[in-house]
């Protein structure tokens, strides 16, 4: 068990538009890109997140070793309750999520 | 062939000039820039007015207009003035012919209007001509009336359309971040596909190079496919950073829906045609039967005041949940009993800096900060009003105890006043497409003389 903090891989979150984020994990190598696309959960994301897994769709990019995921904005870009306009800080969730 | 100059990601940012330079001498045969985004929130469609400053946009575009003339080739921007407004593309026309005067130039410009009435929308939407995308908002007749800009974003046949005019000059309002790049490729034939995809990968300028700081590439498109190649001499780009660029701000990494299709680019292959150049092959665009533009809209939602309080002894650090509590349950009393405000006319929450201000209720990780931010925030239907509660939280934020027993505490204001108006709020409403009979339904070129008189 690690977790994703802890593989030197690189996490990035930005807008996709207003009412997304998109979320790309870049792996260092191919075992670790293996690793995630084997044992790293699309449910334990959206845990994380609060969002029910139907509301994520995930890519696994293997010329690039990245996992993608894009989900709805918690809440829309800049609206009263919104708490990072760019939605960088997304990839923070990211780091604590564990796999095998 | 098509070679296409793309100075940087977009007009106001900065670019290195000695790129732009090498830029110019590979001698394209069109300049395109973008000029905007949604990206920094709703402020600037709902206003109608630009993210970067007057100065920094007049210095690049003197720039462009220098390397324009130099070539003699036309110059497209794309999303004037962040968000594509009429207002915005007026703006920038002001700025063309004042430093077209400043250069003794004189130009044929071109403008495309994009900015939608909100009455129209609103009938469009009644006739079942605007569909939603995904994650879009709950939309209605009222919510697209109550909207202050609504703007339809245009692809490359507005654009094609408006260099077909002869213009040197084209200052487009709202379109797709790629249309700028991909409109004379695809009407000079090149591959759609590789034109889109080119126009994709070159959109942010060398953001898909090595330097992504570095601004200036050079796209080249032709029939079956494209290549492209940074302009600073220590840039590079590479099979991987120009394939990476598709994940950048992109739902999905494989498709591209534009006006009119999509782009798809499963099938690309990527080749490094040196150590900084790549070549690109195998990307596909699909034509629609019909033709949609998206649209984007702001509204008005309330106008805000900020307060700020700092708390730095460790009894209210430790405790500053505890005292956010009582600080929202005892100001909201106050609210009521002194304004007759009741809880669905303002709204008031307070942020803990250092705690969780960035994440909220999806934060996981505690740890005990040296000291809390208290970020109140306001919003009501007046600017007047906002500011009359700010002003009436402040002796709390100021002194309020923990416990009514306790000795009177004062924390930290970093500034006084200590309430700052905001100004309005704006939310974004759409996220929809609009089906149009022709592409030029909802846009309206003009073509006009600017800076000196032509000889």
């Amino acid at each position: 068990m690690a977790q994703l903090a802890d593989l030197n891989l690189r996490i990035r979150s930005k807008n996709a538009g207003p009412f997304t984020i998109t979320v790309d994990i870049f792996c260092p190598d191919q075992a670790c890109f293996d690793r995630l696309c084997k044992s790293f959960r699309t449910s334990a994301v959206a845990s994380a997140l609060g969002l029910p897994e139907s509301e994520i769709r995930r890519f696994e990019i293997e010329s690039l070793r990245v996992v993608k995921l894009s989900f709805p904005r918690p809440v829309v870009q800049g609206s009263r309750l919104d708490r990072d306009i760019h939605g960088a800080q997304f990839a923070v969730l990211f780091e604590h999520i564990t796999v095998q | 062939m098509t070679r296409v100059l793309i100075p940087s990601g977009v007009l106001g940012l900065a670019y290195d000039r000695n790129a732009l330079a090498a830029g110019v001498a590979t001698r394209p045969d069109i300049i395109a820039i973008d000029g905007g985004s949604t990206d920094s929130g709703p402020h600037y469609l709902g206003t109608g007015t630009s993210k970067y400053s007057r100065a920094a946009i007049a210095a690049e575009w003197r720039d462009l207009l220098e390397a324009r003339s130099q070539l003699d080739v036309p110059l497209v921007l794309g999303s004037a003035g962040t968000c594509g407004t009429d207002s915005s593309v007026d703006w920038m026309v002001e700025i063309t012919d004042e430093i077209a005067r400043q250069l003794g130039q004189g130009l044929r410009v071109a403008t495309i209007k994009s900015s939608v009435e909100p009455g129209s929308l609103a009938q469009a939407w009644e006739t079942g001509k605007i569909s939603e995308l995904s994650d879009a908002p709950l939309l209605s007749t009222s919510t697209l009336l109550s909207m202050s800009n609504a703007v339809a974003v245009m692809g490359v046949e507005q654009i094609v359309d408006a260099l077909s005019t002869g213009a040197d000059i084209v200052i487009a309002g709202r379109a797709t971040d790629t249309a700028p790049i991909a409109a004379l490729p695809i009407e000079r034939g090149d591959c759609p596909g590789a034109s889109w995809h080119a126009a994709k990968v070159a959109e942010c300028g060398a953001l898909c190079s090595t330097h992504p700081m570095s601004g200036c590439v050079v796209v080249e498109t032709d029939d079956c496919g494209f290549e492209i190649e940074p302009m600073h001499r220590q840039a590079k780009c590479t099979p991987e950073t120009v394939s990476a660029h598709m994940l950048y701000e992109n739902a999905d990494p494989f498709r591209l829906h534009e006006p009119g299709g999509f782009l798809d680019v499963r099938d690309a292959v990527y080749t490094a045609k040196s150590n900084r150049r790549v070549r690109v092959q195998g990307s596909s665009w699909t034509g629609s039967s019909d033709y949609r533009v998206k649209l984007e809209g702001a509204r008005l939602a309330g106008y805000q005041t900020t307060i700020l309080a700092l708390l730095r002894s460790s009894h209210y650090v430790q405790h500053a949940r505890a005292w956010a509590d009582r600080l929202l349950d005892l100001t909201r009393q106050r609210i009521a009993a002194s304004m007759a405000l009741t809880d669905g006319e303002y709204s008031l929450e307070f942020r803990l800096i250092g705690i969780d201000a960035t994440l909220g209720p999806l934060e996981g990780n505690a740890a005990n900060p040296l000291e809390v931010g208290v970020l109140g925030i306001v919003t009501a239907r007046t600017q007047e009003r906002s500011l009359e509660i700010a002003k009436l939280l402040n002796p709390y934020m100021l002194h309020m105890p923990l416990a009514a027993d306790e000795e009177l505490p004062t924390f930290a204001f970093p500034y006084s006043p200590a309430e700052t108006p905001r100004g309005p709020l704006y939310e974004f409403c759409l996220n929809h497409v609009l089906q149009l009979d022709d592409p030029m339904e909802v846009f309206r070129i003009d073509v006009f003389q600017a800076g000196v008189p032509r000889v």
